[in-house]
């Protein structure tokens, strides 16, 4: 179980990687963390002519606020995004959503850009990215494209990114301070990928909610905003839960789940909904507090 | 060597030793410690990620060593079970896990050994079930992971006294 | 806690004061292992090594022509392309037969196949080259012309004969059998009540955290093959080696450094392992093949595989009468060679009913060839499957009576007075505490209190369980299971123990160490039995080189047969130390003792002279000895038993889960075990030694499963979709011991590995149905999936089967 042979460029900068892109495109696999593109390649799932290494350009992995917005770099790890309080002061349900990932060794080396990019539909990253509408950075060396994050994700491992394209940040506009939000996840075992989570938004105002966003991992083929469902939802009584059980009870027309021997699409669809009703209690308890 | 396979010089230091080697660009990071520098402390369980066999520390941070090439070590500070073994924090936890019998065939140890050494500095004091979730990325076939919980917990109050 | 009863020791008393048996004890050379300084297989390479990577079946039946492997052999680093046609002249094939299994079905095999493939993984080339990654890279040119035959893969396949596993056969039976009692139609017809369940076991597998590796060098001058494996019975595989390689088992050398785990998985003759002895004699230059994780999930056996329809009959007064089981095995391609893949489904039927006393038994057997890996010899093997079904029916018993399940088990327990006692099922019962572990678990669960949190958290609408399982694991096998079938396993063991020039005690044994602590044990018997601290004695193990021929690791004999054999040493090596310094000073043997490395008077504790200075003299200054004075200070002792073929060991189990109805998860909140394995020498080592095994437990009741599709193409080829416990998802586990000793031996200990799986899943399997039972529903399959618990509570729509 050793990787098939392949080129290893290093570009020490975001022009050379770009460069490079534009050079190798289809036969080039870009190496970030390497947490799921490196397993692939020692099971030779994945035999990349080329492997372009982004670990040494500088400034990648930057986690700060310019302007209004918070800027995610493509290569900040897992772990420094967890860890960070810029992060869980401008977009905590990043935070909420990366305890979820993985476990500690492979926090320390997987990337928040990584995550989107493989647009695993079981990940965590991807979901809260939708529901948070973050803008996905795209350079090539030809330029930049702000991809919202609604059309980024076009199916299993499948994005909106060309082949001579660099993720290279996803950039978050605030939520106002009335935004209450929760992450929730049913997965197998302790740090596995999600069978089924949700990621939710919303503005709560006098124990009603206002604007809100539902978007759920694990459970279609991509992540992606439920407008029926934030429809239902919008002003609804956290604590009616009649009308949370009636939006769950509609997530059967709305969701397309993925279809599995172990886990049948029932099943998805059935987590899918009790983790709304979950969801209306933790709020509900947090507006306890 | 054989002649078609693409090479690297590396330079870094490991468990404190500068060390250059010509490094073949797919050999993973636990496969050059071990075969190449012959410190194979760190084992081999899966090479998926899954089992943490392979833990080395990577500029002060756990790793996955078969999810690194060793060529991402350029110019990196490497420290392995061997290492880690003459500090502080992975020394007190060998004693407690010594003590507990936390290990039977020990193929899991210097990965769990790392782990729970990370845990341990940025939470001193943990609970039984942050030391189960902070391992919880680390296969043990053998024991009921209990002895090992017990033995970190021990070693966390043996570093705060 | 019951009293030990009398032991009658052949060779001396145990003494009172064991002062290291029975201790607590740190396993010394785990300091080596803690440093990252074990030597698994992997470790080393001699100068020069090569690698073999092996081209494997894609599909799970086929026929094949390899058309090409001169591409693949030209890659530059290649040293080598072989085929069957290679090592035919080399390796002979081999084929399981037992006399145990008249007309056992089970086709001859290869190292590599020959024109046609039974199950996807079976190594069909193999490249040898200087890296394992350009013997990789080679894999990708081998030329196949494959032609995919009709495969076999689930068990309802394999009736039905529609496609065989092997075209030359009439079906896909391997082997049948039926047995049962005289008055068994009599005793289920006068039964009050019959209580009966389908139950499903999926497949399972091992999962040593080190995958089998070996490394073969072969010395052409010497005629020596010299084989570094990770492995549990070097000795069997040693002349498993010289028979298929054609060599005097005197020039095959067969070594284990550290072994990362076993649990029966490296006990048997593996294909790619002999194809790499063979490679390493035919091209006289070392050879390595270290499984990788995706061939170890394929090709290491695979066990439990069984759908089991049980039947058992009560009396009016809530006494079991009988059991009647129908077992169905899938065994895979082929029996495994040499202990054969049936012997698990035997075990099944020797352990039903184990713990309880019953009239009347029928057991029925078919074990199924399949197009799938094959199965074997796994921890606890077949005792799970007998446990959980037993347990259940028990359960169903219990509850068709109305009755606590804890009040039917403790009527129906096989009682201290009613042993010896030779059950229908042939389990020869002896020397067990059924009455006294139960009584121990409701203390150590502190059952009244977890009750009362069962019956209030129901009320607040919450799916808790409690179950239990009480159970009788087979442990030490003698020869009569395998060797009265004319297969070659040694039941017995050897220890060799000599006196070194410190006063230290050296001993090789020919058990085997996998990391349960064998060395350790026997450090500690054989420090008492001659009388000095277990730090300065050391046990060497594994080398086929140094320890004499014997039985190794497997049915948890380490403690109860080569730990005896560690006491006769001792004893034998104190009586020559005794009688030796009895003769330097003038005094009686009778009236010395040896206590801490010290010869001193039994009376008043006077020093006389120490191990050392006796060793000093006796091994440097001999001349010095008084005439007639000389002593042997080496000497061996071979035990086996010849008695008893099995040692019965006890204990019951008790698990407390809760459902989440929101997922179908299952989540243990709790797990209790009490056991008896006889005399016990290191509590710390047997506590997480059992624990272990019931995370094993754990695992095949909840998370475990080898999944093959309907064309045998297997789904579980990574640890991300075949799912081991891990620490972030287990309870405590609470341990307790009633020690019974083994009265047949002087040390008294019986097996401890294997009790922890024996039980587990059934107490699991007992507390889901406990917690489904309010809701009208209940399970029979094992592992238990998240979607059946909500199938089963209506939660979610039948649909198709997963
Ligand atoms: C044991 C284990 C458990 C895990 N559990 C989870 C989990 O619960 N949830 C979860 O979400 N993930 C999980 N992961 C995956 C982990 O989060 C990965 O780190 C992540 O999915 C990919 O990030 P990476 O930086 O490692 O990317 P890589 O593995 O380096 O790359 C992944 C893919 O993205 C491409 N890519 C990476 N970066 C860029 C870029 N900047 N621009 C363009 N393309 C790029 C690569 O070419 C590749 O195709 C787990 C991994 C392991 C080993
Ligand atoms: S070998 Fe790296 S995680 Fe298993
Ligand atoms: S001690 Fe064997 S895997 Fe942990």
């Amino acid at each position: 179980m050793k990787p098939a042979r392949f080129r290893y460029l290093r570009p020490e900068t975001l022009e050379e990687a770009l460069a490079m892109l534009a050079e190798w495109g289809d036969d080039a696999a870009v190496l970030a963390g390497g947490q799921s593109l490196v397993p692939m390649l020692n099971l030779r799932m994945a035999q990349p002519a080329v492997l372009i290494d982004v670990n040494r350009i500088a400034g990648l992995d930057r986690i700060e606020i310019i302007g209004e917005r918070l800027h995610v770099g493509a290569r900040a790890r897992h772990a420094e995004v967890l860890r960070s309080a810029t992060v869980a002061r401008a977009a905590p349900l990043l935070a909420l959503a990366l305890g979820n990932v993985a476990h500690e060794a492979v926090r320390n080396r997987g990337t928040f850009g990584g995550s989107l990019a493989l647009a695993d539909p079981a990940a965590e990253i991807p979901a809260v990215t939708v529901c948070l509408d973050g803008a996905i950075l795209a350079r090539s060396s030809t330029g930049e494209r702000r991809i919202p994050a609604a059309s980024f994700f076009e199916g299993v491992y499948t994005t909106a990114l060309r082949p001579e394209e660099l993720l290279v940040g996803v950039d978050f506009a605030p939520l106002g301070p009335d935004f209450r939000f929760c992450f929730r996840e049913v997965s197998r075992r302790h740090g596995d990928f999600a069978l089924a989570a949700i990621a939710f938004a919303g503005r709560i105002e006098a124990g009603r909610v206002g604007e809100c966003r539902v978007v759920f991992a694990g459970v279609e083929e991509s992540p992606r905003r439920l407008a029926a469902v934030e429809a239902a939802l919008a002003g609804a009584a956290v604590s009616d839960e009649q009308a949370w059980r009636a939006a769950g009870d509609g997530l059967g027309a709305v969701l397309d789940p993925i279809e599995g021997a172990e886990y049948p699409a029932a099943y998805r669809l059935l987590l899918a909904r009790n983790l709304l009703l979950e969801t209306r209690r933790q709020l509900e308890e947090e507006a306890a507090r | 060597m054989t002649v078609d396979e693409e090479t690297l010089t590396i330079t870094c230091t490991v468990n404190g030793e500068a060390v250059r080697d010509v490094v073949p660009v797919r050999r993973s990071l636990v496969d050059w410690v071990r075969h190449d520098l012959g410190l194979t402390g760190s084992h081999v369980g899966c090479e998926h990620g899954v089992c943490g066999a392979c833990h080395v520390q990577v500029d002060g941070r756990v790793v996955r060593g078969c999810l690194m090439l060793a060529v991402q070590a350029d110019g990196a500070r490497v420290e392995t079970v061997e290492g880690a073994t003459r500090s502080g924090r992975v020394a007190v936890l060998q004693d407690c896990f010594f003590e507990r019998a936390a290990l039977q065939c020990g193929f899991c140890t210097p990965g769990i050994l790392l782990q729970a050494a990370e845990l341990l500095e940025h939470t001193p004091a943990p609970d039984r079930a942050e030391i189960r979730a902070a391992l919880s990325g680390n296969i043990c076939r053998c024991t009921g992971y209990q002895a090992i919980v017990e033995a970190v917990e021990e070693a966390a109050g043996r570093l705060r006294a | 806690m019951t009293s030990a009863p009398e032991t009658t020791a052949p060779i001396g008393m145990i003494r009172t004061d064991t002062p290291a048996i029975g201790r607590s004890m740190p396993r010394a050379e785990t300091r080596r292992l803690l440093a990252g300084r074990g030597r698994y297989v992997d470790d080393g390479a001699p100068r020069g090594c090569l690698h073999a990577a092996f081209l494997r079946s894609p599909f799970a039946h086929a026929r094949f022509t390899i058309a090409d492997t001169s591409t693949a052999a030209g890659l530059s680093g290649v040293v080598a392309v072989l085929t069957a046609a290679d090592l035919a002249p080399v390796c002979r094939p081999w084929q399981c037969r037992s006399g145990a299994f008249p007309g056992l079905v089970s086709p001859v095999q290869r190292a590599l196949a020959d024109g046609r493939v039974a199950f996807q993984g079976e190594p069909v080339a193999m490249v040898v080259a200087e890296s394992r990654a350009r013997a990789e890279d080679a894999l990708d040119l081998i030329a196949v012309d494959w032609e995919e035959l009709p495969a076999v893969a689930s068990l309802a396949a394999a009736l039905s004969a529609e496609a065989l596993t092997h075209p030359e056969l009439a079906d896909n039976v391997a082997w049948r059998t039926e047995f049962g009692s005289a008055d068994f139609d009599a005793v289920f017809a006068g039964a009050d009540f019959v209580v009966e369940e389908r139950f499903a076991f999926e497949r399972k597998t091992g999962v040593s955290l080190e995958p089998r590796g070996v490394l073969a060098e072969f010395d052409p001058a010497e005629g020596l093959l010299d084989v570094r494996i990770s492995h549990q019975m070097p000795h069997q595989l040693q002349l498993h080696i010289a028979e298929q390689l054609d060599l005097p088992i005197g020039r095959v050398r067969v070594a284990c450094g550290d072994v990362g785990g076993g649990f029966g998985i490296k006990m048997h003759v593996y294909p790619d392992e002999l194809a790499t002895c063979a490679a390493a004699k035919l091209l006289g230059r070392p050879v390595k093949f270290v499984a990788d994780r995706i061939e170890a999930l394929a090709t290491d056996i695979h066990a439990r595989e069984h759908q089991v329809d049980a039947r058992m009959a009560v009396d009016g007064e809530g006494r079991i009468l009988g059991f009647d089981i129908h077992d169905v095995q899938g065994l895979g391609a082929y029996s495994v060679f040499p202990r054969s893949s049936t012997t698990e489904a035997m075990s099944v039927l020797r352990a039903m009913g184990g713990p309880y006393r019953f009239e009347a038994y029928r057991a029925r057997l078919e074990c199924l060839l399949q197009n799938k890996s094959l199965t074997g010899q796994y921890r606890s093997v077949g005792h799970p499957i007998a446990c959980a079904v037993t347990e259940r029916l028990v359960d169903l018993a219990a509850a068709r009576r109305g009755e606590d399940p804890l009040a039917f088990r403790r009527r129906n327990l096989l009682p201290v007075e009613a042993m010896p006692w030779t059950n229908p099922a042939g389990g020869r019962m002896f020397e067990l505490s059924h009455h006294a572990c139960l009584d121990a678990m409701i203390g150590l669960v502190d059952l009244d209190a977890k009750r009362e949190e069962v019956r209030a958290g129901r009320a607040a609408g919450r799916l808790l369980g409690l179950g239990f399982a009480s159970f009788v694991e087979f442990t030490a096998t003698g020869s009569q299971a395998y060797g009265a079938a004319g297969v070659k396993v040694a039941a017995g063991d050897t220890v060799v123990a000599s006196l070194e020039p410190s006063g230290s005690v050296r001993a090789q044994a020919s058990a085997s160490e996998i990391g349960q602590g064998v060395r350790q044990a026997l450090a500690q018997v054989l420090a008492d039995g001659v009388g000095l601290d277990p730090s300065n004695v050391r046990v060497e193990t594994g080398d086929t080189r140094t320890a004499p021929h014997g039985g190794g690791a497997w049915a948890s004999r380490g403690a109860a047969i080569a730990g005896e054999a560690a006491w006769r040493a001792g004893r034998r090596l104190r009586g020559e130390i005794l009688a030796a310094v009895a003769a330097l000073v003038q005094a009686k043997p009778a009236d010395l003792d040896i206590r801490a490395g010290e010869v001193v008077e039994v009376a008043t504790g006077t020093p006389r002279m120490t191990l050392a200075d006796l060793a000093d003299l006796v091994l440097f200054r001999s001349h010095e000895l008084p005439a007639g004075v000389r002593p042997q200070f080496t000497v061996a002792e071979q035990y086996h038993r010849d008695d008893d073929p099995f040692l019965p060991t006890n204990g019951i189990q008790a698990a407390m889960v809760e459902i989440d109805r929101a997922t179908g998860f299952v989540r243990l909140l709790g797990h209790w075990v009490v056991e008896d394995c006889g005399r016990i020498i290191n509590p710390l080592l047997v506590d997480e030694q059992i624990r272990g095994g019931v995370v094993q437990g754990i695992g095949e009741a909840l998370y475990e499963a080898c999944r093959y599709d309907a064309a045998g193409q297997f789904t579980s080829g990574t640890l991300a979709d075949y799912l081991v416990p891990m620490a972030g998802d287990l309870p405590e586990i609470a341990i307790g011991h009633v020690e019974t000793p083994y009265s047949g031996s002087s040390v008294g200990a019986k097996g401890a590995g294997e009790a922890g799986t024996c039980g587990a899943p059934a107490a699991i399997l007992n507390a889901v149905n406990d917690a489904l039972a309010p809701h009208g529903a209940s399970l029979a399959a094992l592992p238990i999936k998240p979607v059946s618990v909500l199938r089963a509570l209506g939660d979610l729509g039948a649909g198709e089967a997963p």
